[in-house]
């Protein structure tokens, strides 16, 4: 394998593992709600920033992460309690366009609160990239990558193994049977959108010390995020972490080898190829339609 | 002949004709006339959008790119061809319909949100493409675009693009109105309930959608280039995906499967951030928190929920 290619693989699996961080997010509000979050990459943005004001005002990296995440999971409790609960029996179209509604009135609290200047973050440990083949890969994508492997881990021995994950796959399956069965759906849809809310918060952090953060990152992240939960298939798990991965590689492949500024135009392209060929994306559930 | 005149629709052409010839009255100075133009052009697309979204129940989120296309292609045609604009807006806009037409076939078959994806990326492919291309477009920048002439009178001044876009949104009006009430229209709208159901009872499915993506293409591309040629100036911000969302949501804003809430629905978003412009930093709070506000407590649109609360009981 040429050096080349290596270095690319790095740095589209780096930038992968936080597409699927945040398509991760997507398809749990999914399955809770049938809803598309289109605030989903705002998440990512709020912890990024959290974070990058927290150190400022002198506290130590792992507890500023901490609290980011913490306060941007009560920014996903809130608006599902104050939102989208309210609007429970809306059509999928104006739900869609209350999270839409959401994510602009948290770019512009940001926008207020903080700046709208660009903001980077300390790396976690070091700065010097390690070779290895030839290539380089810097320590921080080594944080990406492992803490999105802990994550998936955890998340997968969330849904099979407790009974509150048990509860939520059950309540995406069938949610009037789950209600029977004694599951508080409300708490699932609360959970969910917590859940969603601190794994976009970490993957911002995550990701603020390689490409910086700033007020409106959540736009291009979210759509990406999205883009990589449909690729893989909505609402499956595994589907997010390969839409996110396969997302991040192809940006970065034809990145190199095409042309930058289309890395976008291929990385779309190729994933409508796909939805053409596989209407339900690499992993989702082959559905029929009821009359 | 005047046997439909006391149906709701006439009734609504007739009442939206009176607003248009009334509002000068009303519009105090050019700065008016420009916002009003805007709400024009902007309600054109919301129609084409309505029908796809409100009535075959199709989301796009990728409309914002077939206006970008038809804008910079009559932009391109006239600016660096040297085109009469009347033939670039005309060949932009059957360009557009055939890209929609091309594109539609297989993306069609896709259904709820990978459609809405499908179309996103879709749109997104096309800004990058604008974007990029700056040999024609003159990228980021943007490019200048010749004003509209009319049989070799060059369209100028917001009074007079003012009734040139009045008469165009009454005549898309009354296109979206019939075709509503045509048996196409009541098989788009079959669509939206089931789609297994419309094909049983022998709708094809398939060729109505295909058909309301055309004409909604057509609708953004043709007041894209409309309002390439009245603004004089083009940057690619009006074919992003942010442009796309703003014209979803007028749509549902101002409530689904209403041709008059589309224009209404563009008319308040079109107007509220030239209101709100005096709040500046607090413009984009605002302008989120009352989408927000209205869709969670009118989750059916501004339209439908009045004419609900205002209509006589017996009909429901």
């Amino acid at each position: 394998m040429s050096a080349q290619l290596l270095q690319y693989l790095f740095s589209g699996l780096t930038v992968g593992a936080i597409y699927a961080l945040v398509a991760l997010g997507f398809s749990i509000i999914y399955n809770a709600c049938r809803v598309i979050n289109f605030a989903q990459g705002e998440f990512v943005m709020i912890g990024g920033m959290a974070t990058v004001s927290l150190i400022a005002s002198g506290l130590p990296l792992p507890l500023a992460a901490l609290l980011a995440v913490g306060a941007t999971t009560l920014v996903g409790l809130a608006l599902e309690r104050f939102a989208v609960e309210r609007a429970r029996g809306a059509s999928v179209v104006t739900l869609i366009i209350i999270t839409i509604g959401a994510s602009i009135l948290l770019r512009g609290l940001a926008g207020l609160v903080w700046d709208k200047n660009l903001h980077g973050l300390p790396t976690f440990s070091g700065d010097r990239p390690i070779a290895i083949g030839g290539a380089t890969i810097l320590p921080q994508s080594l944080w990406v990558l492992g803490v999105t492997l802990v994550v998936v881990v955890a998340l997968w021995w969330f849904f099979n193994r407790t009974l509150h994950g048990k509860a939520m796959l059950a309540t995406s399956h069938n949610r009037l049977a789950a209600q029977l069965v004694g599951i508080s759906v409300r708490r699932v849809l609360l959970v969910s959108f917590g859940l969603s809310a601190a794994l976009g918060a970490l993957a911002g952090i995550l990701i603020a010390p390689i490409t910086f953060t700033a007020w409106d990152v959540g736009v291009m992240l979210g759509l990406k995020g999205f883009a990589a939960a449909i690729l893989g298939g909505l609402g499956s798990g595994p589907g997010a972490v390969l839409g996110g991965l396969a997302l991040g590689l192809l940006e970065a492949l034809a990145a190199g080898y095409v042309s930058s500024a289309y890395k976008d135009v291929i990385a779309f392209g190729i994933m409508l190829a796909v939805l053409v060929l596989m209407p339900s994306g690499l992993f989702g559930e082959r559905t029929a339609e009821r009359v | 002949m005047w046997a439909g005149l006391g149906s709701a629709r006439s009734g609504g052409l007739l009442a939206l004709g009176a607003v248009i010839t009334l509002l000068p009255l009303a519009l105090a100075n050019d700065y008016f006339y420009d916002v009003a133009i805007l709400v024009g052009l902007n309600a054109i697309v919301c129609i084409g959008l309505n029908l796809l979204i409100g009535y075959a129940g199709q989301i796009s989120l990728g409309h914002a790119g077939f206006f970008g296309l038809g804008a910079y292609g009559s932009a391109i045609l006239t600016a660096r061809y040297g085109w009469p604009p009347l033939a670039a807006l005309a060949a932009a806009t059957v360009a557009v319909a055939l890209l929609a037409y091309l594109v539609g076939r297989p993306i069609l078959r896709l259904r709820g949100h990978y459609l809405a994806m499908a179309t996103l990326g879709l749109g997104v492919i096309i800004s990058i493409v604008i974007s990029n291309e700056d040999r024609y477009t003159g990228g980021p920048d943007g490019m200048r675009v010749p004003p509209l002439s009319l049989f070799g009178h060059a369209l100028s001044g917001e009074r007079a693009w003012y009734w040139v876009v009045g008469a165009l949104l009454v005549l898309a009006v009354w296109l979206a109105l019939n075709l509503v009430e045509s048996p196409g229209g009541r098989a788009l709208r079959a669509l939206h309930g089931s789609e297994t159901a419309a094909e049983v009872v022998g709708i094809d499915s398939v060729r109505q959608k295909l058909m309301v993506f055309v004409l909604s293409a057509v609708f953004a591309a043709f007041a894209g280039g409309l309002t390439a040629h009245y603004s004089g100036f083009i940057t690619p911000g009006r074919a992003t995906f942010l442009h796309s969302i703003e014209l979803v949501t007028m749509v549902v804003f101002g409530g689904m499967a209403s041709t008059f809430g589309a224009v209404i629905g563009a008319a308040v978003l079109t107007t509220l951030p030239q209101l709100l412009a005096v709040l500046k930093d607090y413009e984009m709070v605002v302008f989120g928190a009352v989408m927000m506000l209205t869709m969670v407590f009118m989750p059916k649109g501004l339209v439908p929920t009045l004419a609900a609360r205002f209509a006589p009981r017996e009909r429901t």
